[in-house]
């Protein structure tokens, strides 16, 4: 049996996986062809109509294949189709010929309704509405009798087709089992029922057209919804065939004449389409780095440590960006186009410093021939336009700088929105203990130590939250806690002074080292200010750690604590850092006045010279290392930043090799030899520290946003960086971490992590906008140097580079006058966004009270209708015996129906309102159950409709009414 | 030799929400030597338990009779039962077809609803086996009672899959959290 149900899966795809794709275009598009070539054919005339019949008669016998009852009724639909033409020639008017369709339509429409219900009945009746037709028709045109003949035959035909294709179905019902897939299915056979007597004849009315159309897009959507049904996938393999057949079946048919071939075309290109995208998005999801290693780690340690991971993806993306537009727009045209190392004084090395510029230490330091290189702000010209290209520089430095900061704005508010967005309204606490039982469990976990931990942390989690459901938690002792807790901030706000003041003195101090000279002072000295910051970041977490035993806080509340005091710490670090680099600058730029009266002097002292000496002789070259420079303090800045950078990342390393790996190796060697057990005691194997780890790769990120104005070689350090560190840290992880004990959700901090990166974003460009717009750039090096602030080159441009109205346009457009209001504007729209977004929520809350009292009064309603449908059974019992008698008279009737038609109807009526007297009063049937319906008054029975099959006790829709009346007219 | 992949076809693969490739792989691994000649084999479901993604799962077995399409009931796994439970677990599986999964893991007698022994052999699975993390019965009856004040919306003491998938859907972490990955 598995065997069977295997290579039926086989043929599944050879038939019709939609997603196989060739294949399948190709036979449709045969079908399109063959469809044509049999119009082609019909057109020819009645001289033809012998060979097509013997050509059917050859396709039936071509043992019952699906395409051949396709093509059969194509031909019955031909045919429909030409006599209609004829009737036009025999002239019979055009208001008859209207009549006629409608009528057919009403006919046919009724049927479907019934078909559903009574196949048997459906059978039968079908030859009577055929017949009906006939008749309406014969009535007309009284030529041709052989026309009637074939038309009948194809009638015999189509019926005949017709059953099987009932049997057809019955069959598949009968595989289809599952309850929710047996309501969609029946929807669609109905609806594939209807179309398949519609389509019979050529003359399809827009309406009908409308009604397949709805139907194939019904199907369509059922297929590319059909990977979001939990059905296994034998059951999606057949249902998709199904509804591919019939897509395909009757596609074609909706488009007419001319417009059939594009319309197939459009379809062609729209399956291509799909499964390129298709193919394109596996080929997405393949070109993702690293995907494999996070599933592992994801797999180990749950997803709260692969989210780090995950982050730490995103942020090599984004600073991949930040390096293509430093390195694309600024970095590589100066250094292809820009004037070459040593032509100028900003790009050669100072005279001094050129014995020791190529020294590991100097590069090291970024000074020598880094330090006068594209890697920093000071070498950079201010020619306006460089190169063959004329690529304005100082525009492209200038705007790069800009779009960098306004891309991570962009991107990361538009992460936090997505996230915001997944997450849903997740915040209300509405199903918190379902959430702990249904969704607690990371079912990525494949360690069964971590698996331990995760069984822990669920009980400790359920425990916690039945204590806090129950609030009998007593506060032993209020007053020690709050003692307590005072007691650790106070503490911890004592270390953050402590170590902000650590910076600031260490940054004076290097101040004055550098003053000094560099070469007087260790190694040490020189590179105080980092390792004392890296050193604080490292030491101060544990410090609060253990400052935060204390407290006795929830171990969530307690990590969000740990959490926002390393973040002030960070920020403190950083800003001291910043504070004292400000000082620095001033420094620097007093100096500078000092270097500029002095090189005045200098050139003053050097004409004068050149003049005593000889006035007429050519004038003196000078080296441009010779040149006097000023101490150009973005570089400065630059250089800071980078070295903070490097100290960063080798902690970082450094740290975890020691930290990590070291300890791992130890814990586990050394065990051997040990007097207690190192593994499960003291020391033991460290955990993975999320919260550290991004922190630490955000504020990392922040100081990337604040130097790359001055260093435009930090985003490509900091690719570097983050590429190492993802291979180094998913190895560290993997061999020397342990799971955490407290194993927590990630997604619930995703969008913390995301806010903390958002403030620092704006934190880090504050500052970098600050020196920006406020402090006038150094007179001899950068692209803006000689300009009095750096954004005067947008300026520039627009005058230069730009016709005169638009400078104009844009000068008048940034008068206060226009840009008040518009800020103004901008507020308003914010309030009124927050306040519409605070009105939906409430509606939200409206409506859970709502759909909760509904369903309470839905509960109510059912059961009293239960009760109700129980008494009725009874009663229908009683009479269930009295009916079964004229239940078989009316079927009796119902099959010679087409003798007798008008009897057959007045029994049925009689039947009808026979059993309407003998049910049970009509409170019963408004209660919800249509098994019986309202008396109808039955004016039209004389007419010769399809109608009288309709058993009693189904509801009549009001549409077929609707299309009788004309031809109630008529009669 | 690895007939079934080969039967099972490329385009079927690619129905398949998972690298049917490794699947394969790993479910052969399953099988013993003269099984792999056979074309359609079940997997004991002791032996599928064997796989480390699922062996610290508590609801390994539960998992196993879900998928599985035996005749028996014994939870054994074809490889195409297989390929249904990891593209169930995958990362493109909807929030509707992993909830629809979840829940029938959940239903531990299989009549379709959540009742309350369901719940209470639910939570003993997420509590693990050891009695230091088993919870009181006390604790468990208020935990229970608690669970269906909230998600038993119509009251009938059952949480059916409507129900279920309501809960479920406002959840921020079950779609990232309900996967597994070979």
């Amino acid at each position: 049996m598995p065997r069977d149900s295997l290579i039926t899966s086989e043929n599944d795809i050879d038939i019709g996986l939609e997603f196989a794709g060739d294949e399948d275009e190709v036979s449709s598009f045969q079908e399109e062809h063959e469809r044509e070539r049999h119009r082609a054919k019909r057109r020819d005339g009645d001289r033809e109509k012998k060979k097509r019949r013997k050509g059917r008669r050859r396709r039936a016998s071509r043992a019952g294949e699906r395409e051949d009852e396709l093509q059969a009724r194509h031909e019955k639909r031909e045919a429909g189709r030409r006599k209609r033409a004829k009737n036009y020639q025999e002239s019979e008017g055009r208001e008859r010929d209207e009549e006629e369709q409608a009528q057919i339509k009403t006919g046919k429409t009724a049927k479907t309704k019934k078909n559903i219900k009574n196949e048997k009945t459906r059978k039968v009746e079908q030859e009577e509405g055929e017949a009906e037709e006939r008749n309406a028709k014969g009535k007309k045109k009284h030529g041709s009798a052989k026309k009637e003949e074939k038309d009948e035959d194809g009638g015999k035909c189509a019926a005949k087709e017709k059953t099987q294709e009932v049997k057809k179905k019955k069959h598949k019902r009968v595989v289809e089992t599952s309850s929710e897939q047996e309501t969609s299915e029946e929807d669609v056979n109905e609806e594939e029922d209807s179309e398949e007597k519609e389509l019979r004849p050529e003359s399809l009315s827009p309406e009908e057209l409308e009604k397949l159309k709805e139907a194939v897009d019904e199907r369509k959507k059922l297929i590319q919804g059909l990977r979001g049904k939990p059905w296994s996938m034998k059951k999606k393999l057949v249902t998709l065939r199904e509804s591919q057949e019939f897509v395909e079946k009757y596609e074609g048919a909706l488009g007419k004449g001319k417009g059939r071939k594009l319309y197939a075309y459009k379809v062609m290109m729209a399956k291509k389409w799909m499964k390129f995208q298709r193919d394109f998005e596996n080929f997405k999801t393949a070109c993702i780095p690293w995907e494999m290693k996070i599933k592992e780690i994801e797999s180990h340690f749950g997803s709260s440590v692969a989210s780090y991971f995950i982050f730490l993806r995103w942020m090599y993306g984004i600073n991949m960006i930040l390096f293509g537009l430093t390195f694309g727009l600024v970095m590589v045209p100066e250094a292809l186009m820009g004037r070459p190392y040593g032509s100028i004084p900003r790009k050669t090395v100072p005279r001094a410093e050129e014995a020791s510029a190529m020294d590991f230490a100097v590069l090291w330091d970024f000074g020598g021939y880094a330090q006068y290189s594209v890697l920093f702000y000071g070498y950079y010209n201010n020619q306006r336009a460089i190169g063959w290209l004329k690529f304005r520089m100082p525009l492209s430095y200038f705007l790069v700088g800009v779009g960098t900061v306004a891309y991570s704005y962009m991107v990361v508010i538009r992460t936090m929105a997505r996230n915001a967005n997944e997450s849903g309204v997740g915040d209300d606490n509405s199903f918190n203990f379902s959430w702990k039982t249904f969704t607690s469990w990371d079912y990525l976990i494949g360690n069964p130590e971590t698996a331990d931990n995760k069984f822990a942390s669920i009980t400790t989690s359920f425990k916690e939250a039945i204590l806090e459901e129950q609030e009998s938690r007593k506060d032993d002792n209020i007053h020690l806690t709050r003692f307590l807790r005072v007691l650790a901030n106070f503490l911890v706000l004592c270390c953050l002074a402590g170590s902000g003041y650590l910076i600031y003195f260490v940054v004076r101090r290097s101040q004055k080292f550098a003053l000094d000279g560099l070469d007087t002072h260790t190694w040490w000295e020189r590179n105080e200010v980092n390792m004392v910051m890296s050193l604080l970041g490292m030491f101060c977490p544990m410090l609060f750690d253990v400052i935060s035993a204390l407290e006795n806080y929830h171990p969530r509340v307690a990590l969000q604590w740990q959490l926002g005091r390393i973040f002030a710490l960070f920020l403190g670090n950083l800003y001291t850092f910043i504070i004292a680099l400000m000082d620095e600058i001033n420094l620097k730029r007093e100096e500078e006045k000092i270097v500029k009266f002095n090189i005045t002097t200098w050139e003053a002292s050097l004409y004068n010279s050149t003049v005593s000496e000889n006035s007429t002789g050519p004038p003196i070259t000078i080296q441009p290392a010779d040149v006097p420079r000023g101490p150009c303090w973005e570089t400065m800045v630059g250089q800071e930043f980078v070295r903070l950078i490097i100290s960063d990342t080798m902690t970082t390393y450094i740290t975890l090799l020691i930290g990590d790996f070291l300890r791992a190796v130890l814990v586990r060697f050394l065990n051997y030899c040990w007097c207690w057990d190192l593994e499960a005691g003291f020391p033991s194997y460290s955990e993975f520290d999320v919260s550290g780890n991004v922190l630490g790769l955000i504020f990392n990120q922040g100081m990337i946003w604040m130097g790359a104005f001055y260093a435009p070689c930090l985003p490509a350090l900091n690719v570097l960086r983050l590429h190492v560190s993802m291979y180094l840290q998913c190895w560290a992880v993997m061999c020397c971490n342990v799971p955490q004990e407290r194993v927590f959700k990630a997604s619930g901090s995703n969008n913390f992590y995301m806010a903390m990166l958002l403030v620092i974003l704006f934190l880090s460009t504050l500052p970098a906008i600050y020196t920006i717009v406020t402090i006038p750039p150094s007179f001899d090096c950068g692209p803006f140097s000689g300009k009095k602030r750096m954004f005067d080159v947008i300026q520039e441009t627009l005058e230069s580079d730009f016709p005169a109205w638009f400078s104009k346009v844009f000068s008048s457009a940034s008068n206060p006058g226009l840009v008040l209001p518009f800020i103004l504007l901008m507020v308003l729209a914010i309030y009124y966004l927050q306040s519409t977004s605070k009105s939906y929520k409430e509606a939200n809350v409206e409506l859970k009270k709502k759909l909760q009292t509904q369903n309470e009064e839905n509960k109510k309603k059912n059961k009293r209708a239960a009760l109700k449908a129980q008494m009725d059974l009874e009663e229908a019992r009683k009479a269930a015996s009295q009916t079964a008698e004229q239940q078989k008279n009316n079927n009796a009737s119902l099959q010679d129906q087409e003798a007798d038609e008008e009897e057959n109807h007045s029994s049925s009526q009689r039947l009808y309102h026979g059993k309407n007297r003998r049910n049970p009063p009509a409170p019963v049937r408004e209660q919800g159950l249509p098994a019986t319906r309202a008396p109808v008054p039955r004016n039209y029975h004389h007419g010769n409709h399809g109608a009288p099959g309709y058993l009693p006790g189904f509801p009549r829709q009001s549409e077929p009414r609707m299309h009788r009346v004309p031809s109630l007219q008529r009669h | 030799m690895g007939t079934t992949a080969s039967q099972l076809g490329k385009d079927l693969l690619s129905e398949y929400q998972v690298s049917a490739q490794n699947a394969h792989k790993r479910f052969t691994e399953l099988l013993t030597k003269d099984e792999k000649d056979l074309p359609n084999t079940r997997v004991s479901m002791e032996r599928v338990l064997t796989l480390p993604e699922l062996k610290s799962n508590p609801f390994r077995k539960r998992i196993c009779y879900v998928f599985s399409t035996s005749e028996q009931k014994d939870g054994s796994l074809t490889f195409e039962d297989f390929l249904d439970l990891l593209s169930a677990f995958s990362d493109s599986a909807t929030l509707e077809i992993k909830s629809h999964y979840a829940f029938r893991i959940f239903d531990f007698d299989d009549d379709g609803t959540l009742d309350c022994g369901d719940l209470e052999k639910l939570v003993n699975c997420l509590t693990g086996e050891t009695d230091e993390t088993r919870l009181t019965t006390e604790e468990m009856r208020q935990l229970i009672n608690n669970i269906l004040e909230e998600s038993d919306i119509d009251k009938d003491g059952t949480v059916n899959l409507s129900e279920f998938q309501h809960v479920i859907s406002r959840s921020p972490d079950f779609v990232s959290s309900f996967k597994i990955v070979l």
